[in-house]
Order: C-alpha cells, then structure tokens, then sequence
C-alpha cells in the first residue's frame, strides 16, 4: 500500500448520523477551523488504516441537496467538485445514508454520484433498521447504484470496521456518467422509487416511538408544558450550577493574584499582575463554567432530536419578531450571559436568522448586570408597595428585564425591515427520530465548544483586560494627592470628557469614569463607583453615599443606559469571532449605543420633569 | 387544493410544487426533499400558535414547514386506492 495520504470527504443528509461516523472514525483527533473567509466550521480528522495509510477525513456540513441554499451548503458542493480554493479535491466521497431514510437520502446519494467522483455509500444506522423490521438488500443496491455500499453503526464501538476496510482497500472507480445526466428532479425521484422498490422493504414508514413521543411533545398544550419545564431546567442549570463555579474561579484568581502580589513589591508591576493578569484570568476562565453547561444542554437537546422539536412548537412567536424558533435557547441562556449565548447561536441554520439573534443577544439582562441593578434600586427607589400586593423595587427590576425582551423585539422588527434582503425566511426543517445522545459524541462536542472559546478568546479578553488595567492606572497619582489614584489616570480624564457627551442623560464625570472598567466586565461598575466615591468596600456604605450625590432622575437613566448599553468586551470579541466580521462588531456596538442614549435621555428629561 | 389548507391528519398526494416567485429557492428545495408529483403526505401536527407551522410526513421523514412554504404545495385528497 502506498503511504500517500488518502484525503476522504463525509458527505450525508442532515440527520444521517454523519458527524458521529466521523467522531467513531478519528476520536478527539479532530481540527476544528473555519473555511477561510466564511463562518462555516471545518472539521477535519485523520486516522492511520491497518494498512499504515494515513487517511485525512473533512466532515462537510450536512445537505439536503447539491443545490446550495446557504454558505455552508455552498462549502460542500465545491469541495465535493474540487473547486474550493485552498480545498484539495478528495479522491475518496463516502456518503452516509441513514438506513431508516432512504427515501429521502437515496435522491442525494444519486446526486453525489453525478459528480462523477469515487463514492462509497455507508448505510449508517443499521441497528436501528433491523430493529424497526426494514430489510435492505444490499448486493441488489450496491449492483443498482453501481457504487460499494457498506453497513456502518457510528455510535457502536467498531460500527465503522467494514468502512474502513473498504476505504483502506483499492478507491473505487468513478462511477460513470451517463451522457443526458441534467436528469430532473422528477427522474432523480423516480430512480430513488425504483431502487427503493427493489432493494428495501419497509414495514412502517416512521418509528412507533416516535409517534408516540410526538403526540405528547407536539401537543398544544402538553408539548408547551413539556416545553416550558425543559427550559426552565436550562436557564436553572445555567444560572445555579454555572454562576457558583463562575464566581468560585474568579474568588479563587483573585486569592491567586493576591498570593503571588504579596511576594512582589508595591508599585505597577503588583498591580499588572493581581488586577490585570490574574483578575483578567478570572474573568475569562469564569466565562467557561456557563458556556459548558450550556452546551451540554444543547448537545443533548439536539442529538436527542428535541430541539426542532421545541423550534417547531416556538417557531410562530419567534417569527413574529423576525426570527426562528431555534433562536429561543440561545436568546434565554442570554440571560445567564450573552457569551454562551451567542455561541449557541450555531444551531440556527439561516444565516440571517442567526445574525438577528447575535446583535439581539445582549439586549437579554445578563446576570453580570445584577450587582450593578442591586446598587441602584437599592439606594434610590424606596421599598414601599405598589397595588398593595408587589413591592417597588422588584417592580422596577423587573421593568428593566421587561425593557430587554422589549428591545430586543423592537430591534428583530426593526431589522427585519430594513434588511436589504427581503427574500422569504425558510423553515423547511426535518423532525428527525429521537435518540438517545452518547456520551462519547456529548463530550467530543463540549470539548470542542470549550476548546475554541479558550484558544480564540482568552488572548483578546485578557489583552482588553489589561488595556482597562493600565487606562485605570496610570498614570499614577502625583505626591501629596488626596483624591482617590483613578481621578488622575486616563481613565479619569476620558471619564471627565465623556461627562460632556453624557450630561444630557444626567450622568455626572463619575458615573461617566465608571463606564470605563464595566466595559470590562459590567459588575466592575459598582467597585468603581465605590473608588471614586470614597467609599471602602462595595456594601451598603456606597448606596447611602449615591443617593446623596446623584439624583434619582440620573439614577433611573443610569439603570435604564445599563439595560440596554453596548457592554461587554467579551460579549463584541465573541460577535467577531462567531461573525468573523468588524462591521457586526460596529454595528452592534452602535445601534445599543444610540438605543441606551436615547432610552436613558427620554428617562432622565422626563423624571427630571417630574421631580 | 394546497398542503397549507389541509386539516390536522389529512392525507393527500402532491400534484406540484408552485414557485412563489422566478427561480423560488425554497420551491426549489421543497421539489428536493421529495414533494413531486404522486408523493402521499400527511399533515401529523399543527403549531400551537395559529396552527403554525405545519408538520408533514412525506416519505419516511417529517418536516416542519411554515405556512406560506406548504401553501406552495399543491396536492389532490382523493387517495388513489
């Protein structure tokens, strides 16, 4: 055997068990990337065959047709045609088909073979078929199609074995193109009602379980209860099992950073390292913790076939304000933090769709702007109760969660209208069978989520981080000061040019110097405020000195700018890496920019009226 | 008759799909997923939000079309026996 390497591209259906053929073929040896130029993930992997041949598999995203209708679509036609730059042809397309479907991906299989390109098809999912009572002849379709066909089980251990032997053996010849090969859609359906006829014999088109699960899931009522108890669990799980942990990993980089400070001496370079370095780190890392627990709901939910289930049951309400149904998870674990959020985004398979959901994304109160809404309503609105039954200071933190979801769909509406392109938003989305996820595909999916949220982001919120630190710092306070050190630090000196562009919103040069370190991380608004207050620690001492020096009129607009305001860093580093694209960035950035200005100028001209 | 005026668990068979507009990807994508003429489908499931949108068995699959995707499908009831 040669020891040339053997490049092979997955191809297959959405649904056919395509991605866990490739986990069971190449393990955690996988390369996630980006094809250049494009937000569609490249997945490649490599094993070595029993013959000692390397072979370099390229898990192309999952189609329904040749006829590409998105980016990623597009991605696997002309890798498929050999005509992707930078994309070597593949001398080997094997085409999963899942065995319970072929109905549906027989039409594909027939197209692939069009292009006249060595194929193997991998009949995936054969334990489920010969449970189910559908029996395939596989000689008679192997001879029909005039390709090898070869049975696969990807989520059993050695399910793969008769691929690999195959694809380890002799590349089979092209198939052969017949001459009048522009055969319609009608002919392709009508090869696939031929070979199906012939080949396969199918005692009942859909699972028993199935039916049954989807009379409960789909249900009017019992599906949106089922719905409702599914994500209450995730944003429970995101919020109370990711938010400890979150604030556990900063506490402790905190205690770290004030171990290591304490063997250096005073002076910036202490300062780089506990407040830059090692708070930076925290900040970072603690983003994990939710991303994580996000994800492992998302990969179940998915792999288990629930969440088109739940975009099916959802889909009317999102699309009223421009958006999909699949946009609901990522928009409620927004609420926890828009980071996983936007991550999560990648299971809306529109594009535009999914581009609406990451700009709307941070307008959903995360929970990093708590601290901030519990120092403000804490010192300025009183507790008193309105109506008799609701207290005023949940009243009012429950406006600004309400002003988010508000926001935000005015944002959907309004996007959905000034969009350049008007074409018609397509659903078009299969209900796949249930199953059960397996760990294995569970965990390779998780490690890769936290993998690229650690490669490609810790370099840029750390570096940010530090750029925050050393704006707060220096330069440093001359001798004799008796102002607290920030008031002499750039930040300081942009805080007091901002306090022009600010005034008409009712923010005075403190509140203006605050907004630069929450821009870090939003909850870093309250310790800044407490230093430029003179106020030790962050407790209740720093409410009673607010409400002496700010009026309740710029307090209001002060939470009403927190509600909507372009923050965080992390949040637009994370828009450029999921969009890969600046202008999102500055789009994004501007349009919460113009919203908290305006919202927080009708709020604080009109409770200053009122006053 | 279109797929989209069909009641909850109808059965029918399409007779074409309807392009919206010249070169209508979606129409495109629907005729690619198997809706061509003398395939039998079933409505199995409305949404619960104005009975939006619909869920169709076609072949061995179930999709969930939008309203205004199925109302390209045109499809005859009588049931060829």
């Amino acid at each position: 055997m040669s020891a040339s390497t053997l490049r092979i591209a997955l191809v297959g259906n959405p649904n056919c068990g395509k991605t866990a053929l490739f986990n069971q073929l190449t393990g955690g040896r996988q390369k996630v990337a980006n094809y250049a130029g494009v937000t569609v993930e490249r997945k490649e992997g490599r094993f070595t065959a029993p013959s000692g041949r390397m072979l370099q598999i390229l898990d192309l995203p999952g189609t329904y047709s040749l006829e590409a209708n998105s980016p990623d679509e597009q991605i696997t036609r002309d890798v498929c045609a050999g005509n992707f730059p930078g994309e070597a042809p593949p001398d080997l397309i094997v085409c999963v088909a899942d065995a319970t479907n072929l109905r549906l991906h027989l039409r594909f299989v027939l197209e692939v073979k069009r292009l006249g390109r060595p194929v193997v098809l991998a009949l995936n999912m054969m334990d489920t078929a010969r449970q189910r009572g559908i029996t395939i002849d596989v000689p008679e379709l192997q001879r029909r199609l005039g390709v090898p066909v070869v049975e696969t089980i990807a989520v059993k251990r050695g399910g793969a074995r008769a691929l690999i032997e195959r694809v380890d053996g002799e590349v089979p010849a092209a198939p052969a193109m017949a001459a009048d090969e522009a055969a319609s859609h009608a002919d392709l359906h009508a090869q696939v009602r031929e070979l199906l006829a012939a080949t396969v014999s199918m005692p009942r088109a859909t699972a028993e379980v199935d039916d049954a699960l989807d009379r409960w899931m789909l249900h009017p009522v019992f599906g949106l209860l089922i719905l409702a108890v599914v994500m209450f669990l995730v944003f429970q799980a995101v919020y109370f099992v990711g938010k400890p942990i979150t604030d556990a990993i900063g506490d402790g980089f905190g205690w770290m950073g004030e171990q290591v400070s304490a063997w250096m001496p005073a002076g910036p370079l202490q300062s780089l390292v506990n407040d830059g370095l090692f708070g930076g780190l925290g900040t970072v890392l603690g983003f994990l913790p939710e991303i994580l627990v996000l994800f492992l709901f998302i990969i179940v939910l998915e792999e288990s076939g629930y969440l088109p289930r739940a975009a099916f049951l959802l889909d009317r309400l999102m699309l009223s304000v421009g958006l999909t149904g699949r946009s609901f998870i990522p928009l409620l674990s927004s609420f926890a933090c828009a980071i996983p959020g936007i991550m999560g985004t990648r299971s809306i398979t529109d594009p535009r769709d999914r581009l609406t959901t990451i700009l709307i994304a941070p307008l959903m109160t995360c929970s990093a702007r708590l601290p901030v809404y519990a120092l403000l309503i804490g010192a300025f609105i009183p507790m008193r109760r309105v109506f008799g039954v609701f207290n005023l200071q949940g009243v009012v933190l429950f406006s600004l969660y309400l002003a988010g979801i508000l926001g935000a769909m005015l944002v959907g509406w309004v996007m959905k209208h000034i969009r350049r392109d008007k074409s018609e938003h397509a659903l078009m989305m299969e209900l796949p069978s249930y199953r059960l996820p397996k760990v294995r595909d569970v965990a390779i999916g998780l490690y890769e989520r936290g993998m690229i949220f650690l490669k490609r982001l810790t370099g840029v919120i750390l570096g940010l981080t530090v750029l925050m630190w050393f704006l707060s710092t220096f330069p440093g306070a001359p001798e004799g000061a008796t102002k607290p050190a920030i008031e002499y630090s750039f930040a300081g000196y942009i805080g007091r040019a901002l306090q022009y562009v600010f005034a008409p919103i009712g923010f005075n040069w403190q509140i203006s110097l605050a907004l630069i370190p929450a821009f870090a991380a939003r909850e870093t608004a309250v310790a800044a405020l407490a230093t430029v207050y003179l106020v030790g620690g962050d407790g209740a001492g720093l409410g009673d000195a607010l409400a002496g020096q700010i009026s309740l009129a710029s307090a209001l607009s002060l939470l009403v700018w927190f509600a909507y305001a372009p923050q965080c860093m992390s949040t637009l580093a994370i828009i450029k890496r999921e969009t890969d694209s600046w202008r999102n960035v500055a789009i994004s950035f501007g349009y919460m920019f113009v919203m908290a200005y305006a919202a927080s100028f009708i709020v604080y001209q009109v409770a200053r009226m009122l006053s | 008759m279109r797929l989209s005026d069909l009641p909850k668990g109808a059965s029918a068979v399409v007779e074409c799909v309807d392009d919206a507009q010249a070169a209508d990807p979606i129409a495109q994508r629907l005729r690619d997923l198997g809706f061509v003429n003398g395939e039998p489908v079933r409505v199995v499931a409305v949404g619960p939000m104005g009975g939006d949108p619909v869920l169709i068995q076609i072949g061995f699959t179930r999709f969930a079309l939008r309203r205004a995707e199925a109302s390209r499908i045109s499809v005859r009831t009588e049931v060829a026996a």
